[in-house]
């Protein structure tokens, strides 16, 4: 039981360390509601936030090519030569609106995220648990131009007359802009700070069974003394818990084996892991939570004041 | 039977179905839109968000269920940004944004707006006189791209063609040619905002650069005596185009600026409050390049006569200024 459980506020990143003055990078970040209650919005990590935008740019790609495509059948089909000139304005007009309010269009509504970021779980709100308005959304979006925009067209323009140097210093710009997420304990890049934003997590959870269900408890007929309930704290029973939600045969038995090694288990041996683990789940989380009721929180199997 | 449960088990039981019917009405208001739910819906959701709060708080002091914490927070954060989220529906936001938000932002800028002028006007004319001096300098300040052709080895009647003619000169490609400066120009704004938060200096230098791009055309056909002509041909869309560029510029300053000078705030927020004023006001920019494009593409193709370019450009200034600057009423 070494893994660390998410959720206990104890999760470090190695970026984080040492940077910020004022607070680390722990995935965390404080919103108050107006009704005094703590959401503990997760901020969304920099491997989701460039997954969101490499999918955001596929499908943007994805659908200009089309576009193109579409347009160029037309012309073709027709083949009238006025019809090529209005399409060579339409897609240079379509190139444009989507480069610039893709992003835009997609976080101005009420779901406040783009398709990219809305399959990574993703969605932008206010740093300071304000109202997301229309124009932090566009601010945001603007700098996305000098962030990955600028130094892609020192690329593309590459032979007509922006030598190497310029390359070389895009390059750079473009590296030192990336990686500022890291740099800071919200992950936000330069468009978030210029906006006054963050990108959190909002996963849709669905509520799974309760695992301390007292019939599946009582149905196994083992018994626990307080002793044996006493070797462990909050944040194993919580590892406990992941280990049964996951149901990975392997690990159950090595988890189920370990513990009735440090709680030296007597009763009936042939009882099978999943059985035993949940029996020991429910009994522990019953002994914590009516300590808990009396103000004991034990943090974990080393809290023994 | 029941006492045998857990206390958070049986705290879990007698609220489920609330939670439940919270979740049924987020999915569909998140699928849709909050129109797509009743009015009874609409009433119901704000209590059971609210139920749905106090059960969060509940489970995290006296439940070790850790998927029950995690799936009320998911809820709570859901309900939490439909509830207090933005509900204004895009006409209105338009309206808002046409009547109140845009002049309210670019009068908000007016210091930037002068230094931004200024800035402009003074490379204008600089690059006017470097030109008019030794027209070999017109290379420096124009890019050939957008030249197109117009340049110091040019003929003088090729250059009267260019101011005139909406067919001999560049041909069929003309519309596109205006469908790529508009491209061409929003970048050029968009570049001179996002840059800004660089303390000014390379929004700066993009005016600088668009400034000495005017001074030298003008000096060029100046030269020819065409200059009372090419004013015309320049100010049809340069009026509302060179004031796009220069609010654009100015939008970029006041971001350095409140990095530089954040005030009593720290930076960051002075930044981000910054940013997002000027946003307001770059959204009215890409409104008015499109206009300004408009004007180029088929004003300036129909409208030859001198004069009539230029009362065309003093009406669009007039307009512009009385939008931005005519005092109002505060928005509601």
């Amino acid at each position: 039981m070494t893994a660390s459980a998410p959720g206990d506020g104890t999760r470090r990143s190695v970026w984080g360390r040492g940077v910020g003055a004022r607070r680390r990078f722990d995935g965390y970040r404080e919103l108050v509601t107006p009704e005094g209650v703590d959401l503990r919005l997760r901020i969304g990590s920099y491997g989701e936030r460039l997954g969101a935008m490499i999918l955001d740019l596929m499908i943007l790609g994805a659908g200009l090519l089309v576009f193109g495509l579409l347009v160029a059948l037309a012309v073709w089909s027709t083949g009238a030569t006025w019809l090529s000139q209005g399409a060579m304005i339409v897609a240079l007009l379509a190139l444009f609106l989507g480069r610039n309010f893709y992003f835009f269009w997609f976080e101005a509504r009420s779901r406040a995220a783009t398709p990219g970021k809305r399959m990574m779980g993703l969605r932008v709100a206010s740093a300071d648990g304000g109202r997301l308005t229309a124009d932090a959304v566009f601010a945001r979006n603007a700098m996305r131009e000098v962030e990955v925009f600028l130094p892609a067209t020192f690329f593309l323009m590459r032979g007509e007359g922006v030598d190497a140097a310029l390359i070389g210093l895009g390059a750079i710009w473009s590296l030192v802009l990336v990686l500022f997420p890291l740099f800071n304990a919200d992950r936000r890049r330069l468009g978030d700070l210029v906006a006054g934003t963050i990108v959190v997590k909002a996963p849709k959870r669905v509520l799974q069974i309760d695992l301390a269900d007292a019939d599946r408890r009582i149905s196994s007929g083992l018994a626990f003394s307080p002793g044996q309930l006493d070797a462990y704290g909050i944040r194993e029973l919580h590892v406990l818990e992941d280990v049964i939600r996951a149901g990975d045969r392997k690990a159950m038995a090595a988890v189920a084996g370990r513990i009735r090694d440090k709680i030296g288990w007597d009763g009936p041996a042939d009882t099978a892991d999943a059985t035993f683990l949940n029996a020991y789940y429910a009994a522990l989380r019953g002994r914590l939570e009516s300590r808990l009721l009396f103000g004991r929180r034990r943090r974990d199997k080393f809290d023994v004041s | 039977m029941s006492e045998l449960h857990l206390k958070s088990w049986r705290f879990r039981a007698e609220r489920e179905a609330d939670w439940r019917r919270l979740e049924r009405l987020l999915d569909k208001a998140e699928a849709g839109g909050a129109s797509r739910l009743s009015p009874d819906e609409l009433l119901e959701m704000p209590v059971l968000y609210r139920q749905a709060l106090s059960s969060l708080s509940v489970a995290r002091s006296i439940s070790l269920d850790q998927s029950l914490t995690g799936y009320l927070e998911s809820l709570c954060t859901r309900a939490y940004f439909f509830v207090y989220g933005a509900r204004t529906r895009l006409p209105e936001r338009l309206a808002r944004f046409f009547r109140h938000d845009w002049p309210n932002a670019v009068r908000a800028l007016w210091r930037e707006t002068l230094a931004s002028f200024a800035i402009s006007g003074i490379a204008a004319l600089v690059a006017f006189l470097l030109v008019n001096g030794d027209p070999d300098w017109f290379h420096s300040f124009v890019n050939p791209g957008l030249a197109g052709g117009r340049d110091p080895s040019a003929s003088t009647e090729f250059l009267r063609e260019t101011l005139y003619d909406h067919d001999a000169s560049m041909g069929d490609g003309l519309a596109v040619f205006a469908a790529f400066l508009f491209t061409h120009n929003a970048q050029v704004a968009l570049f001179a905002f996002a840059l800004g938060f660089l303390l000014c200096a390379p929004t700066a230098a993009l005016m600088v650069l668009n400034g000495g791009m005017v001074g030298a055309f003008l000096a060029l056909f100046a030269s020819r005596n065409l200059g009372f002509e090419a004013g015309g041909w320049l100010m049809i869309h340069g009026a509302t185009e060179l004031f796009a560029v220069i609010l654009a510029g100015a939008a970029g300053f006041s971001i350095g600026w409140s990095v530089i000078f954040p005030g009593v705030q720290t930076r960051l927020d002075a930044a981000a409050a910054a940013g997002r004023r000027a946003a307001t006001a770059m959204a009215g920019v890409v409104c008015m390049l499109m206009v300004a494009g408009l004007l180029e593409g088929l004003g300036r193709q129909l409208i030859t006569h001198d004069l009539v370019r230029y009362a065309i450009a003093a009406t669009t200034l007039a307009g512009w200024l009385a939008y931005f600057y005519w005092p109002r009423k505060a928005a509601p």
